[in-house]
């Protein structure tokens, strides 16, 4: 039990820009359950690819069974036993699952694969894992839980040492938590080491041994977590309080900006409510909730099957983004980098791409006017660049996140959509962030804030709604915000 | 390490400037004449073919498309105007009227890339083989000649003792750089062809974008055939035939990135020369078609996979 599987020196990793991982240290033991929890942004991800040998460490070593390696390729980590299980998860939709539990290493009849053995033995191997799955069933009709379920088994049938679980609860139901619990705790029972990342720090005192806490890429502490407690966790992860973190409130009034009301899509159901002139609004939910697909019908992005939305009283059709821009509704959405910025271009490009056409004189941009813009929104908003001609992606994320917001502002936008404002962003930036959206209510803009973060959620928002399932399963005002009301609004599974 | 990462970038970026200037002195070696000015006139007017059509091509590698039915579509537009002027129709009319069905078809790229959603690459196949039927159509498969010879002028002709193809190349060129570097279309381009999804969220209307770039590719290629037309005096169904593996070397050869999203067409202009010093120095060793056609080939696998590299290194930094 003492042996350590896995010990890591000095890990550190960096992109164009920012030190993702800073000289992280830290050993898991052979057969325990080891959490790794930390905000978004504090490196996780980026340690994870680096055991699996998605990416290459900067700095540092790696030693696994005793070996020592700078650097694991992905068939290093194959052969080792290492293996990550995504929240995407690898596996084939269209095949069966033991087509896909044996992929690349099919039993062979002769010349021609040997289904019925496959079949056999992938029917032994959940049997093992006292769970019952089809076989022969596709990968695509079983549910999310089952489906990751088949990935856990394909790892142990390859003679996993060391499972890595991505926030493997994020997408799945009460239920469906309580099987994952059960494999993890048969894989426990089989030796296998397992790394456990989950936002949900209560789990994590159900299943692990010990945790290790991560910010802003460095190692912070491991310990027993039979001697600690949650609201420790919280701090060691946040750096310092809580409540300190969040400007201010919104004075907001009570003449409504945004009324949307019924509006559905293949995502959504019968979404309604309205949004108050200086209010930040709320959307809390799990991920897949329809929080984003919100966002995303507002803003023109996605079709609307039904429904309506009111701007200032007045009902509007709303078919494409440009449509949007132009009666003052503003996107910053999630995925900054596939959505937001064009990552090639010059700061500058992107911060007025959407604005080129009040900057050209009849034919031609004018270089003048567009300069001016842009300088005065880097000013405003304290964009650390050292010129607007470079690219986009050599800025950090926090002021990448600040160029979206700076191509939005420049619009003058009245309501402006947040998605995410502050993922994979720094505790510094994000705090910048957090006083530029207070800025901007108080300048009688109205803002819907899509989160993830339970404290930005409960800190920012003046008002929260909260969805499961495509529908808006509860409202909470602000004396009412609690992490377990919105947590329960969003589990909110009664047929289940 | 660091010396060596700047050379190295330098190469990426003027590395096709020394291609071009060794093939210069290669084949100044090899055949005396190839030096002579009248022979460098030649060889503009030979590439302002594929240059100008080059143009629009640039255009739409850089949205991340790509079009392969610009060569039969020189050949169509040249059987075109030449049977409307047999039909006594005035050259400059039967050319207008060419040149907007070469857009029209560029429209209809267009249509079926934004509105049917069929990858370009399998559009302009398509359209790249029904065009060349087209043409043969047009003209049962014979040569169409036997127009007023003042027509002939466009092609052969000279202004200031430059070739007229030359003239018409060198002016696309700067119209095509201004509108790239200096216009919103110009940025919606380059922006569709490095992230399709955040132009669209920035307000654009990417397939518009789309439309207008296939209908400039299509003028394009109108404007090279009429060109074409001009300067061989004859309209002939099988021109242009193979056009499009030039065009697009060329480009790449520029530096556009096949991806989208990437290059200038400044350096296409070097891309067009040369393909134009190759098949002239191939031309004047006596070198044969088939083994022309080879090397081309072959030159385009290189162009492209120097352009992969140099994207493996931008991934790596």
């Amino acid at each position: 039990m003492s042996i350590d599987l896995l010990e890591i020196k000095g890990l550190t990793k960096y992109y164009a820009g920012i030190t993702a991982l800073n000289n992280v240290s830290f050993s898991v033991k052979k057969g325990e359950t080891h959490a790794i929890i930390g905000e978004n942004g504090a490196g996780k991800s980026t340690l994870i690819k680096i055991l699996t040998g998605a990416e290459t460490p900067s700095a540092g070593k790696i030693s696994f069974e005793g070996e020592e390696y700078d650097q694991i390729t992905p068939s290093h980590a194959l052969e080792k036993g290492i293996v990550a299980i995504y929240q995407e998860l690898n596996l084939i939709p269209l095949l069966t699952v033991a087509e896909n539990i044996f992929y690349g290493c099919e039993k062979m009849n002769g010349w021609f694969r040997d289904t019925k053995l496959m079949n056999k033995e992938a029917e032994q191997l959940f049997a093992d894992m006292g769970v019952k799955v089809d076989p022969e069933a596709r990968v695509r009709d079983l549910g999310m839980a089952y489906q990751q379920i088949v990935e856990i088994v394909k790892a142990v049938s390859k003679n996993a040492k060391l499972v890595i679980m991505d926030e493997p609860t994020a997408p799945l139901t009460k239920n469906e938590t309580k099987a994952l619990y059960t494999i993890i705790a048969k894989l426990k029972e089989m030796g296998v080491t397992i790394i456990y990342i989950s936002h949900r720090l209560e789990e994590i005192f159900d299943i692990c041994d010990r945790v290790t806490v991560m910010r802003d890429g460095t190692y912070i502490d491991t310990m027993d977590v039979k001697e600690t407690d949650i609201k420790h966790l919280m701090s060691l992860m946040v750096g310092r309080d809580l409540a300190q973190d969040f400007p201010g409130t919104s004075s907001f009034e009570e003449e409504r900006v945004l009324e949307v009301e019924n509006l559905s899509n293949s995502k959504l159901k019968d979404v309604s409510f309205y949004l108050r002139k200086g209010e930040i609004l709320g959307f809390g939910g799990l991920i897949g909730a329809g929080r984003t697909e919100v966002a995303q019908a507002i803003f023109g992005a996605d079709e609307i099957t039904r429904g309506c939305i009111r701007l200032n009283g007045k009902e509007e059709c709303i078919p494409s983004p440009d449509k949007a821009l132009e009666l003052g509704i503003g996107l910053i959405p999630e995925d900054r980098k596939n959505s937001g910025l064009i990552l090639d271009l010059p700061i500058k490009t992107n911060m007025s791409f959407s604005i080129l056409k009040k900057i050209t004189d009849r034919i031609f941009i004018n270089n003048a006017k567009e300069k001016k813009i842009c300088d005065e929104l880097k000013k405003e908003l304290q964009i650390k660049a050292h010129n607007l001609n470079y690219k986009v992606k050599t800025l950090s994320g926090g002021n990448q996140q600040k160029v979206v917001i700076a191509k939005i502002l420049a619009q003058d936008c009245q309501v402006l959509i947040f998605d995410e404002p502050t993922r994979g962003i720094d505790v510094g930036a994000k705090h910048e962030i957090y006083l530029l959206m207070r800025q901007l209510t108080e300048k009688g803009k109205s803002i819907i804030m899509i989160s993830s973060e339970m404290p930005e959620l409960i800190g920012m928002s003046d008002r929260i709604l909260v969805m499961h399932e495509g529908k808006i399963s509860g409202e909470l005002q602000k004396d009412e915000f609690s992490q377990e009301k919105i947590l329960e609004y969003a589990s909110f599974n009664v047929g289940e | 390490m660091n010396k060596y990462k700047t050379i190295r970038n330098y190469l990426s970026n003027y590395g096709i400037f020394i291609v071009l200037l060794m093939l210069i002195i290669f084949f100044s070696f090899t055949s005396e004449n190839f030096l002579n000015p009248l022979n460098i006139f030649n060889i503009l007017r030979q590439v302002s073919i594929i240059g100008i059509s080059a143009v629009g091509m640039t255009m739409v590698l850089l949205t991340g498309g790509i079009d392969l039915s610009v060569g039969s579509l020189i050949a169509v537009t040249g059987v075109g105007i030449a049977k409307l002027m047999l039909q006594g129709l005035h050259p400059v009319l039967a050319s207008l009227i060419m040149l907007a069905v070469a857009v029209l078809i560029g429209l209809l790229n267009g249509f079926f890339i934004n509105r049917l959603r069929i990858p370009p690459l399998i559009t302009t196949l398509g359209m790249m083989t029904s065009l060349r039927g087209l043409a043969f159509i047009i003209t049962g498969g014979l040569p169409v000649f036997g127009f007023n010879s003042n027509f002939a002028k466009l092609g052969q002709g000279y202004v200031w003792k430059i070739p007229i193809p030359v003239l018409v190349m060198l002016a696309v060129f700067v119209i095509g750089i201004l509108l790239l570097a200096k216009t919103r279309f110009g940025r919606y381009v380059y922006g569709v062809g490095s992230n399709e999804e955040a132009t669209r969220l920035s307000g654009i209307n990417v397939q518009r974008v789309k439309y207008i770039v296939y209908a400039v590719n299509g003028l394009m290629a109108g404007l090279a055939g009429l060109i074409l037309l001009s300067r061989i005096n004859s309209g002939q169904p099988n021109a242009g035939q193979g056009y499009e593996l030039e065009i697009i070397t060329a480009v790449v050869l520029g530096g556009v990135s096949i991806n989208g999203g990437e290059g200038r067409l400044g350096f296409v202009v070097i891309g067009v020369l040369i393909m134009g010093v190759l098949t002239n120095g191939m031309i004047m060793m006596n070198v044969n078609d088939y083994v022309q056609q080879f090397v081309k080939g072959l030159v385009l696998i290189a162009a492209v996979a120097f352009d992969r590299y140099n994207q493996t290194l931008k991934e790596v930094k």
